[in-house]
């Protein structure tokens, strides 16, 4: 099925439906993914999921109603169906309130973008994973297939992206909760490429055998890893860079916000489209820059302004979806080579991943969480044992600000894996980052 | 509809050990007012199916949303393809978990439609009620929303099995936000995460307190605001019902679960500090705690007539006495673990498989009084609605924070405090339960949000609790 002929089939049809008057906007979600779900090196689960969607905008003067469907992927079926939702929609749109801040695109753009690639058959990953996890513990998901979407509208806007990639994220575990996470991402599967990664788990499995160490509460010296800086700036993502957070007094970063505090001046944050797999134009139909400043300097330095909240504050859009959150977060890179990380922590602890960051006081931007799977006490510059997971509570403008020893000059781009409702094209770049006082609680 | 559907079904259902079809349609509408400004109505309709087959030990789930005889046809011929597949190469051979074919029909009864309303009407009744915020200059941000959620399921079996099951559920939410002198503090209803869900119609309103639920979560928020830190130390806790299910979710609910225990979750959700050998055993609480899994209270939000894979839904004790009884784990995981459980295999939608989840799980009612339960504390805080959790790899070491705390001293309610925090281990936590509310103190909700399973699923569950005391719990505030 040729989807992006079946998508400008339906944007046309819905074009010449729209009377004087109105505005029609579509958004167009489709997948064709295979998710291989293992658990002790064996397969647990394999499913196969083929879904269209599309959402449907009715805009008549300043009334606005938006209904989602699923659909067939059949254009002839489908045009019957949206035109119902339509009239639907025109039968109901005057029972919603005037917006007074609804704002739409006044310059049609239009964009394509396709990454195609070669992903494997799934007999082919059950196939490589199973001999590669045999004598393993392994436990992981694979997915992977084409992820498009789409944008248009009544004017003749139309915007189009398609990517085709997998996602592989997996454990080895070595005992109860002691394991190391690896993932392998691209748009082509390569067998040694693959192999690479499993020999690095592999190697670093070894060293999850030592003794474990417990730690005492307390404050300790600690090297982030990117995968668990990802997890703070996740964090911080939450409500932290949307203007309408900002303007109503509940942003994690209020302080920052205000200019009542700041971070290193090493610490610049960026959503940085250009470098990222999320599409360049939001559900609106509004294209997003390459690029929004967030924080230089360790000082705010702009936010992330959806159309509702351009209109509501008096400021332009920049892209941003309705909820404000950043899809290609980027942390710029610091000065500490990676390879001598472990020399500049000398004692601490190195923090492979953490797990289940939440604010204990949003205000002050404090958050709690957990040490999680390959994390490591440090001595003399050299891994010693891993670490039993410990809960931590400490601010980010301690671990960002007063407390930052270093940046790491490498940066990973890691995919967010996530697949509720459909998968992820979000991102996040981000180096490691070195800290002297990070404060264990539990 | 069901008609069609099954004899298309049945026309494409390949050969094998066991093939199923499960069909999902749920509309929603959902209606937000903000700082008095309706948000443009978010309606969707999803409709799809999923076919389960198992073939010569191997599992394969291929969903669609092209309902066509082709489209079926299409899915069954990709989950015939990963049975085959999988064969030979999967943690257990899913012959031996013997599935059931059902048949029958759950739809309990809607007392009062929100379709008797028009759209407009609905808009206004959260309007009129967000309108109450507005009472200082300090209120920053106000908001009411209703989300309505109609869902109507088929399960089919190759072999006969056909049943069919409708729900509606309907989730109120209010809140408020002050600020001032560099401080923010938000009040809800019920929590910020639509902790006050249930399954029904406009009733549950009544239920939920719409009639002055805006003055009293601005009031609530300006009170934070004037209210000192929680104090730091080791005291007693008693929590209320919007905190207690987020105690009960998070260190009784997911530890619980079958497919963690099995490893399934570790890559992701985690693993648990429970293992097999405990059931029967293992004192997990005090013997004042007595945990059911009850999906069989139709206004309760996770309520159901069989599970996703077919399983019939009853009423089970997982802990009694303080003693755990029985896992969270449906027909596949308790074939695999050989142990018995709950109908609790579920899918968030019709594009997930099903997953060993939580449903409605509850601790049932003491003997205390509310009042009785504040007396017995000598030093301690009260703490109500949910509004930061975390909790360990293997769901045992936790922090949860709340909305509002009131501190208790001698026996007696004293002043308000802000940014109530508390943490703990789940393993030794339950034990020091020592009152439990009655009736009086007893309240429904639940969540809408659980996250779990690879690939993610958000799913809905149920929450009832009383009012619940805890003994030497490290408490504390938010930062300077």
């Amino acid at each position: 099925m040729d989807l992006r002929a079946y998508f400008h089939d339906l944007a046309d049809h819905l074009q010449g439906a729209a009377r004087a008057g109105e505005v029609i906007a579509s958004g167009f979600t489709a997948e064709s993914s295979d998710f291989i779900r293992f658990n002790r090196s064996a397969v647990r689960q394999a499913t196969s999921v083929r879904q269209v969607r599309w959402t449907l905008s009715l805009v008549r003067g300043a009334r606005r109603v938006d209904a989602a469907t699923t659909l067939t992927g059949a254009a002839a079926a489908d045009r019957a169906t949206l035109e119902a939702m339509l009239a639907d929609l025109r039968g109901g749109i005057d029972q919603a309130p005037e917006d007074p801040y609804l704002l739409l695109p006044e310059t049609p753009h239009d964009s394509t973008r396709e990454s195609p690639g070669e992903l494997p058959e799934v007999e082919a990953v059950i196939d490589a994973v199973v001999g590669a996890g045999r004598g393993l513990d392994l436990v992981g998901l694979y997915a992977g297939g084409p992820v498009l979407e789409g944008f248009a509208d009544s004017r003749g806007q139309r915007n189009w992206q398609r990517v085709d990639n997998f996602n592989f994220e997996w454990c080895l575990y070595h005992d109860r909760d002691k394991a190391v996470k690896t993932s392998y991402a691209g748009s082509r599967w390569e067998p040694a490429a693959f192999e690479g990664r499993m020999r690095f788990a592999r190697e670093q499995l070894e060293l999850l055998g030592q003794p474990a160490v417990t730690l005492a509460p307390g404050r300790y010296r600690a090297y982030f890893a990117p995968a668990a800086m990802e997890e703070v700036l996740g964090l911080l993502a939450w409500g932290g860079f949307g203007l309408k957070s900002q303007r109503t007094k509940q942003s994690p970063l209020q302080r920052l916000a205000d200019g009542a505090a700041s971070l290193d001046p090493r610490v610049h944050l960026a959503e940085n489209c250009a470098d990222g797999l999320a599409a360049g134009f939001q559900r609106d139909g509004f294209v997003r820059p390459g690029r929004v400043e967030l924080v230089q300097g360790g000082r705010l330095a702009g936010a992330l302004v959806s159309p509702r909240s351009a209109r509501e504050f008096g400021l332009p859009t920049n892209g941003a979806n309705a909820e404000e959150v950043p899809e290609s977060l980027d942390l710029a890179p610091g000065e500490l080579p990676r390879d001598r990380a472990l020399a500049a922590l000398d004692r601490g602890i190195y923090l492979g991943n953490l797990w289940y960051l939440n604010f204990s006081d949003r205000s002050a931007c404090r958050f709690t969480g957990m040490t999680r799977f390959a994390s490591f006490w440090v001595e003399d510059g050299r891994i010693r044992a891993p670490l039993n997971v410990m809960r931590f509570d400490d601010t980010a403008y301690r671990l960002l600000g007063s407390e930052l020893e270093a940046l790491t000059q490498e940066r990973d781009l890691l995919l967010q894996g996530g697949t509720y409702g459909s998968r992820s094209t979000g991102s996040t770049r981000s180096p490691g980052a070195l800290v002297r006082d990070f404060t264990l609680v539990l | 509809m069901l008609e069609t559907l099954s004899r298309d079904f049945r026309a494409v259902a390949p050969a094998a050990d066991f093939c199923a079809l499960r069909y999902v349609e749920e509309s929603s509408e959902m209606l937000v007012v903000r700082q008095d400004v309706a948000e443009p109505p978010q309606l969707a309709v999803e409709r799809g199916a999923m076919v389960t087959v198992i073939d010569g030990g191997g599992i394969g789930y291929a969903a669609t949303s092209d309902l066509t005889p082709a489209g079926l046809r299409e899915a069954a011929g990709r989950a015939k393809r990963l049975a085959a597949a999988t064969a030979g190469r999967t943690v257990f051979d899913y012959r031996r978990a013997a599935l059931p074919s059902p048949r029958g029909r759950y739809a309990p009864p809607v007392a009062d439609d929100p379709a008797r309303l028009t759209r407009r009407e609905r808009i206004e009744l959260i309007a009129g009620e967000a309108r109450q915020c507005r009472i200082d200059e300090r209120i920053v941000d106000w908001e009411a929303s209703l989300w309505t959620t109609r869902t109507h399921q088929a399960y089919l079996t190759a072999d006969g099995g056909e049943v069919e099951q409708s729900f509606h559920f309907l989730v109120p939410n209010i809140s408020a936000t002050a600020h001032a002198d560099g401080l923010t503090q938000t009040r809800t209803h019920a929590g910020r995460w639509n902790g006050f869900c249930r399954q029904g119609g406009l009733e549950i309103l009544d239920a939920f307190g719409l009639a002055g639920s805006g003055r009293a979560v601005a009031e609530g928020a300006l009170e934070l605001l004037a209210a000192p830190d929680c104090p730091t130390g080791t005291m007693d806790v008693l929590l209320m019902p919007d905190q207690m299910m987020l105690q009960i979710h998070e260190s009784i609910g997911h530890p619980l679960e079958l497919d963690r225990i099995l490893g399934d979750e570790r890559n992701f959700a985690g693993t648990s500090f429970v293992t097999l050998d405990m059931f029967g055993t293992y004192r997990y609480g005090s013997p004042l705690l007595d945990v059911t899994f009850d999906p069989t209270r139709p206004d309760q939000y996770a309520s159901y007539g069989w599970d996703d894979d077919g399983l019939v839904a009853e009423r089970q004790y997982l802990i009694r006495g303080g003693i755990l009884e029985r896992p969270l784990g449906g027909a596949i995981s308790q074939a695999r673990a050989g142990i018995a459980g709950v109908a609790n295999a579920r899918a968030c939608a019709w594009n997930r498989a099903p997953i060993d989840r939580m449903a409605n799980l509850n601790v049932e009612p003491g003997a205390s009084t509310l009042d009785e339960l504040v007396a017995s504390i000598d030093l301690g805080v009260m703490m109500r609605t949910n509004v930061s959790w975390s909790i360990d790899d293997s769901r045992n070491k936790f922090q949860f924070g709340c909305e509002w705390g009131r501190m208790i001293r001698g026996g007696r309610l004293a002043e308000v405090v802000r940014n109530p925090n508390y943490r703990g281990i789940s393993a030794t936590f339950w034990r020091s339960l020592a009152g439990v509310g009655d009736r009086s103190t007893f309240e429904v909700l639940g969540t809408p949000f659980c996250g779990k399973g690879e690939p993610n699923q958000v799913i809905r569950c149920g929450h009832a609790s009383p009012a619940c005391r805890f003994t030497g719990v490290e408490v504390f505030g938010g930062a300077a």
